[in-house]
């Protein structure tokens, strides 16, 4: 196979989605609340369809505020049916994400007709024409405005997690001590769940509604098998979302195939194989343990 | 680091008619009394007696009906800075990837601000503290791989890198052998020595007499507060683990039934 | 498709598209109450997303759109799901929300691979139909296939009723359910069999991404309305159907996939149990609360009259502004409250108010209770006589007779209060 200068653009867009998903996806893990990062990443549709209708464009930062408030929400709405409506938090989650995504789908079925998005598009994203939609700055050429887009998002969630490091790392690990010592576990937690729908509509485009998900939790679950240290998991995690990335996006492009599709076969099977080879925590570590031991 | 108006006279607690429910069913009921400075007091009651609760209404964790609790003389929130909480263990996930040094670290978390980053005075702190609990040789180890003896004293040595005044420890001693308790008591009397003022919450009564100072007994209500002399009696324990009182068990559900709003404190 | 002969049931065909979807509906409705019960709501959305890989696979290999072979395949690839989950949670530190998260996704981006991968073949002509599975199209659905597709759904209804008692005590005490001698293991494995079953019936109407709401949201809705596991399966069962029907017929006129219509008809009928539920729902409890708001304020207007009369010695009629001034209240609700209360032949306005004879025992009542209640919790809860009266000022009002003869027994008929003040008894 050959690939164009397109394919490279499409492959950087990939990993650019998979490096704040990953980031993020290490926090959800640890907090269980990856079920929740999965009911923003599908109830943000709604406020996708809506700002599009309304603007008309994809890739303006008011979609992205407009459409992750959305995001928030949802987390309100879990909220509220579990503590208020005292509902059990799974039910909670599924009632909330499926009753959105699907005002989503009625509106993107019924009301808009655009090739921009489409019940397809919801699925698994465009990363193939991502390419194709540039970005002109005074008539001047300067890359396609989904890596922009993308790009700063990467930049928002690095600076947020290195900058409050100490607070995300304290509230995920002890939260009722980090609000004994002042720290508001409610506030970071809303925080998160903010960048978490942030990265969901910028990732929308290219990875659909439904694979981000693949992206939060496949990396991060990899790299919670192979380390202790929560530095190294992040890093670790990185690693893996890009490698997926880019290897899934040969996959698909050799097998005529979504790329998103690709990218997230590739994530599983990095996982299926660390699962079953990781030293320490994996489905053999007890065994490769004893028998490292032995010879 | 006591303020300059908190003199020794200044109780360490005052809990003043604290009343908190779950779903408004009361699980501490009109509970007041006062603890001076400089005890070691353990607090005891049997299993759902809301002794956990108590500690965590006190720390701001859950919310109050009614009543308040003062530390030296005022709310949480000016003292917070002198004051420690220890978890149960079962609290936090131990598979959590992180070292025990990173674990005692957050300790010194509460007194820096937003942005700044632990230096290296905070590291040198935390290593001390390691080194009092008898961890130092530990210290870049994950916390799953400790025993829950090992544990409890890692959370020990996180309270003791606050440097604060007041610690509330829930449940320090479950889970560890006698040598480790004995070696925990020492490090708590020693606190105490040095004017420090320390809540335990304690299941055993074989021991609690000869550790304790003072000691609050729960059980929903409160039964008896005072120096263990005083209130360590053959009559108030038999009141404390003789059951709760029937009426009041049957006010409670009435309450959680009806949903009655709560009262305004 | 024509509106007017949906509506009329005049085509046979449309007639059992209806009635099918409608089963399909109900029949996974039915098996979500119990995974719901079981605390294990999201692994039906596992499930439902693990299918696709499943029925890509199944054509794939067959070439055809053949509904068993696609079922077969469906039904692999959604055993497998659960068993990874399993694998992935029992065999490492990873914890179940993320083995779950985990699975669902990737089994669903393999699907979407092979979908994709499908489609841009060149030489299978039938392959269109296979989208249907993603938002669920029963419109679409061929006569033949809806004769398989509802005899699985009779079929998961027969086990659930011949189950129907074991798996009442699996969902509620699994322990209690092995120390009786049922075979956990095997009705465990029954009801994951007939979980995976009613989601592959169920995506042919609502489709595989929002499968998990017609498992979920008719069971949680059910749940507000009754505390019963019976009723709760028969409402489940009845507001499934319902969205199964309304949805059928809404997607029918805008010419849309089915699925997401059938959740909005789900969703808005489980919102409207959430608040008007007539127990647990939003609206009763803050009914209840305004109830018992209403009550207290008239019982503590009563009570200070009462106490004023008796305190001053007398009987003449009380005025308002005497009334805020010996108790503060706020003067509204003040006002208010009197009205009410002499509309309800509590009090008598003459010259101000006055207690009638039953407002006169209300109010000697409440102050009784007040009384006797800090007079327990200064005996019993050794409770500072001065800090006793707030909790008495709640508690007075919720106490039931039963509970005063109680009270007042404990207390060996007391005549004086903690602040010595008499307790009146008539
Ligand atoms: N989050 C909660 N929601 C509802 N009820 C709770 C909650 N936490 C505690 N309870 C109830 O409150 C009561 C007091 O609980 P608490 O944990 O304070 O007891 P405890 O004295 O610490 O007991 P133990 O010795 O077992 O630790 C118990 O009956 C418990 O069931
Ligand atoms: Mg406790």
């Amino acid at each position: 196979m050959t690939l164009i200068a397109g394919d490279y653009w499409s492959m950087l867009a990939g990993c650019l989605v998979a490096i704040p998903c990953a980031i993020l996806g290490c926090y959800l893990v640890l907090r269980r609340m990856v079920m929740i990062g999965d009911a923003i990443s599908h109830a943000v549709l709604p406020g996708i369809v809506l700002a599009f209708m309304l603007t008309d464009k994809m890739d303006t930062l008011p979609l992205l505020i407009g459409a992750g408030s959305l995001g928030m929400l949802t987390t309100f709405l879990i909220e509220f049916l579990h503590r208020k409506v005292r509902l059990q938090e799974d039910a909670s989650i599924g009632v909330t994400f499926t009753w959105l995504f699907a005002i989503g789908v009625i509106l993107v079925s019924t009301f808009v007709s655009n090739v921009h998005i489409d019940q397809e598009c919801v699925l698994y994203g465009d990363l193939v024409n991502i390419p194709f939609d540039l970005m002109e700055i005074g008539g001047k050429e300067m890359g396609p405005v989904a890596i922009w887009t993308l790009g700063l998002v990467n930049l928002c969630v690095l600076a947020f997690v290195w900058i409050f490091y100490r607070q995300l790392f304290i509230t995920t690990f002890d939260p009722s001590f980090a609000v004994a010592i002042g720290i508001s576990a409610t506030l970071w937690h809303y925080a998160l769940m903010g960048a978490v729908s942030m990265v969901s509509v910028a990732s929308f485009e290219s990875v659909g509604a439904i694979l981000v998900v693949a992206f939060l939790v496949a990396p991060a679950a990899t790299a919670y098998l192979l380390t202790d240290n929560f530095k190294l998991m992040l890093g670790l995690s990185v690693l893996f979302g890009i490698a997926s990335a880019i290897l899934g996006y040969l996959l698909a492009i050799s097998l005529n195939s979504s790329a998103a599709g690709g990218m997230v076969t590739v994530a599983g099977g990095i996982f299926g194989l660390v699962f079953v080879l990781s030293p320490r925590y994996g489905m053999f570590s007890k065994k490769l343990r004893t028998l490292f031991k032995v010879a | 680091m006591a303020d300059q108006n908190t003199t020794s006279a200044t109780p360490a607690l005052e809990v003043h008619d604290l009343t908190v429910s779950y779903h408004s069913k009361p699980v501490l009921w009109g509970v007041d009394f006062t603890v001076p400075q400089g005890t070691l007091t353990g607090i005891m009651g049997p299993n759902g007696a809301g002794k956990s609760t108590l500690i965590k209404s006190i720390m701001g964790l859950v919310e109050m009906n009614s009543g308040f609790a003062h530390i030296l003389g005022g709310p949480l929130e000016k003292v917070r800075q002198q004051v420690s909480y220890v978890p149960q263990r079962e609290s936090v996930d131990w598979n959590f990837p992180a070292s025990v040094l990173d674990v005692v670290l957050m300790g010194r978390y509460g007194k820096l601000g937003l942005f700044k980053r632990p230096r290296k005075a905070d590291k040198e702190a935390a290593l001390s503290c390691l080194e009092d609990v008898g961890l130092l040789p530990f210290k870049d180890r994950q916390i799953a791989q400790l025993s829950g003896g090992q544990q409890q004293r890692v959370f020990l040595a996180r309270a003791l890198a606050q440097d604060a005044d007041i610690y509330f420890m829930d449940e320090p001693f479950a889970g560890v052998d006698a040598a480790t308790e004995q070696a925990i008591i020492n490090l708590l009397k020693k606190m105490r020595e040095q004017g420090k003022t320390v809540f335990v919450v304690h299941h055993d009564l074989q021991t609690a007499p000869e550790y304790f100072d003072w000691m609050v007994f729960l059980n929903t209500r409160l039964v008896a507060n005072g120096p263990t002399k005083k209130v360590f009696t053959q009559e108030v324990l038999k009141e404390t683990y003789g059951g709760k009182l029937s009426l009041l068990v049957q006010v409670g559900d009435l309450l959680a039934e009806e949903g009655l709003p709560p009262r305004k404190g | 498709m024509n509106w007017l002969e949906f509506i009329t049931f005049d085509n046979a065909l449309i007639r059992n598209v209806v009635l099918g979807s409608t089963l399909l509906a109900l029949s996974s409705s039915v098996v979500g109450c119990f995974t719901l019960l079981r605390k294990r709501a999201l692994v039906g959305d596992a499930v439902s997303h693990s299918v696709l890989p499943g029925v890509c696979l199944a054509f794939l290999f067959q070439g055809t759109k053949d509904p068993l072979v696609l079922l077969i395949g469906a039904f692999i690839t959604g055993w497998l799901s659960l068993l990874t989950i399993d694998l992935i949670t029992k065999r490492s530190r990873i914890p179940e929300d993320a083995a779950t998260g985990l699975v669902l996704s990737v089994f669903f981006g393999v699907g979407i691979l092979l979908l994709t991968y499908i489609q841009h073949l060149p030489n299978l002509a039938n392959q269109s139909g296979l989208d249907s599975f993603l938002f669920g199209n029963i419109l679409s659905i061929s006569e033949k296939d809806l004769y398989v597709f509802g005899a699985v759904a009779i079929c998961l209804l027969t086990c659930v009723w011949l189950f129907y008692k074991e798996f009442q005590v699996l969902s509620f005490d699994e322990g209690y359910a092995s120390t009786i001698g049922m075979p956990v293991k095997g009705l465990r494995l029954l009801l994951t069999t007939l979980t995976v079953l009613a989601v592959v019936v169920g995506i042919q109407s609502v489709g595989v991404v929002l499968m998990a709401a017609l498992l979920i949201t008719p069971a949680a809705a059910a749940r507000f309305l009754t505390n019963r596991l019976g009723p709760m399966v028969i409402i489940a069962a009845i507001i499934g159907a319902t969205a199964g029907l309304t949805g059928t017929f809404i997607s029918s006129a805008f010419r849309t996939p089915t699925g997401p219509w059938i959740v909005m008809a789900l969703s808005i009928m489980a919102l409207g149990a959430f608040f008007f539920a007539p127990k647990q729902g939003i609206l009763a409890k803050w009914i209840r609360q305004r109830h018992w708001n209403r009550q207290i304020q008239d019982e503590n207007i009563l009570k200070a009259i009462f106490q004023f009369q008796l305190d001053n010695n007398s009987n003449d009629p009380v005025q308002t502004e005497t009334l805020i001034k010996w108790r503060p209240m706020e003067a509204k609700q003040l006002r208010s409250g009197l009205k009410r209360l002499s509309s309800q032949g509590y009090l008598e306005q003459n010259n101000g108010w006055l207690l009638t004879q039953v407002g006169q025992k209300r109010g000697e009542r409440i102050t009784r209770l007040h009384r006797l209640w800090e007079t327990y919790l200064t005996k019993y809860l050794k409770i500072a006589p001065d800090h006793v009266h707030e909790d008495a000022e709640s508690i007075e009002h919720i106490i039931t007779p039963e509970l005063e003869l109680e009270l007042e027994k404990l207390l060996d008929y007391p005549e004086k209060d903690p602040h010595d003040s008499s307790i009146p008894r008539s």
